[in-house]
Formats: structure tokens, C-alpha cells, sequence
């Protein structure tokens, strides 16, 4: 990992996964598409020592496989990081605005 | 930019519907989409005229990536791909990636406006794990 390349500037903040299917298929690409808007580079890990991954591919994010009750942190650094970290935080706490009692009895994703 | 155009070509028609249904719901909107599945007599199958029909409805200056199933499928995904023509055919990639996988994970890269190279590695990389 390279957590010593990334300059001081690199902001960090967690948030705790509570939506019932945890970060599967759908809220994956909801938080992919959310961090795509963002210039800034963003990265998503399970704990504050990485390994990090990039909160802009689908595929990484899905394989990370975070289930209910995980702590979720992201790091972002450029020039809208603030913005970033502030919005997928919402996102999470939000639960991914999901429909839980719908999503949560499906066994999908 | 418009974003890339995603394709879905099955051998079955129900499969393709399916696979489209899952991208709209979990990708959204912004990404052009356009599905066929089976042959020209409605089995199972695949139909170069339909694919390049399918083609056209999901096009996008931005390009179109084309995700198939099994053989047939990929060869006349191919095949269509080149009687578009010299001025189009260049926009058009066929994805080396699961149908269904690879359509959700190609529409999410696009929707964020990625290019068609980066759209078609995203798709294919489900397969390098």
C-alpha cells in the first residue's frame, strides 16, 4: 500500500454500514457513481490502514464485499476532497436511500 | 461527452431483457442501452441484422461496448460490428466479460462518463481476479 506516497492533505473519514444488504451490487454502483462525480481521487477501506481501494470502480468496491455493520472509510485528496468525503458519508448514512424493508427481505445482490 | 452506449446480445431473448432490466435499474438512466436476444425466427440464437439494429438504438458519439454470451454471440456481435462500416465501426468494442456482470459493471463506468477504453477494461476486469 501506499499510504506514505499520499500527501498530508489526504482527508479521512469513516462511516458505519447499516443498510441491511451490506455493500452489495447495487449500493456498490450508487457509491461508485457518487465518487465518480468528484475530481478528487477517492478510495474506500474497511480499516484506517487500508488496504485502500478505488472508491471509483465498481468492480473493486463489490470485491470488497463490506457487510452490515462494517466501518466504511473513505480517503479522498484533490481539489473537491472535502465535498467528496462529506457526500459518501451522507450517502452511507443514508443507507444508500434504499428502501430498507423492500431491500433487506430480498435476497438480492 | 455523451456517455458510452452499452449493448446486450444473448442467445436468449428473456436473458437479454433481464440483463437490460438489471442495468436500468441499478445504473439508471443516463447511459444509452439496448438489448437482443435470439434468432430472426424467435429461438434461441443470435441475429446480425438485430444486433446491428441494437447497435444503432444504443449509439453514441462517445462509442458503444458490446457485452455477449456464448460463441455465436460474439461472432455476430463481430460480424455486425463490421457491416456498420468504416466510419462507425471504430466506436464499437466487443467486451471479453460475463453478459450480465459485465453490463452492470460497463453501464456504472459509463455513467460516470468514462471513455470507451476505460468502460470496456472495466467490464473485463471482472474476469482477472
Amino acid at each position: 500500500m501506499k499510504e506514505q506516497a499520499m500527501p498530508n492533505s489526504a482527508l479521512v473519514a469513516s462511516a458505519l454500514l447499516t443498510n441491511a444488504v451490506g455493500l452489495h451490487a447495487r449500493p456498490s454502483v450508487k457509491l461508485t457513481q457518487l465518487a465518480k462525480s468528484f475530481a478528487s481521487h477517492v478510495e474506500l477501506a474497511l480499516h484506517r490502514d487500508g488496504p485502500w481501494v478505488d472508491a471509483k470502480s465498481p468492480v473493486k468496491i463489490m470485491r470488497v464485499k463490506a457487510p452490515k455493520g462494517a466501518m466504511l472509510y473513505f480517503r479522498a485528496r484533490g481539489s473537491d476532497a472535502r465535498a467528496a468525503i462529506a457526500s459518501l458519508v451522507a450517502l452511507v448514512d443514508s443507507r444508500f436511500d434504499e428502501d430498507e424493508h423492500e431491500t433487506g427481505e430480498r435476497a438480492h445482490g | 461527452m455523451p456517455n458510452v452506449g452499452i449493448v446486450i446480445v444473448s442467445h436468449s431473448a428473456k436473458i437479454a431483457e433481464g440483463a437490460a432490466d438489471m442495468v436500468r435499474q441499478m445504473v439508471g438512466d443516463a447511459v444509452p442501452l439496448a438489448y437482443t436476444g435470439g434468432n430472426a425466427s424467435g429461438g434461441l440464437g443470435t441475429d446480425v441484422a438485430a444486433i446491428m439494429a441494437a447497435i444503432d438504438r444504443a449509439w453514441s458519439s462517445a462509442g458503444v461496448a458490446v457485452l455477449v454470451d456464448l460463441g455465436g454471440a460474439e461472432t455476430n456481435s463481430e460480424m455486425a460490428i463490421e457491416l456498420l462500416g468504416h466510419g462507425r465501426r471504430a466506436g464499437v468494442v466487443v467486451c471479453n466479460a460475463p453478459v450480465v456482470e459485465g453490463a452492470v459493471m460497463a453501464a456504472t463506468e459509463s455513467s460516470g462518463g468514462s471513455p470507451l477504453d476505460v468502460v470496456k477494461r472495466t467490464a473485463e476486469e471482472l474476469s482477472a481476479q
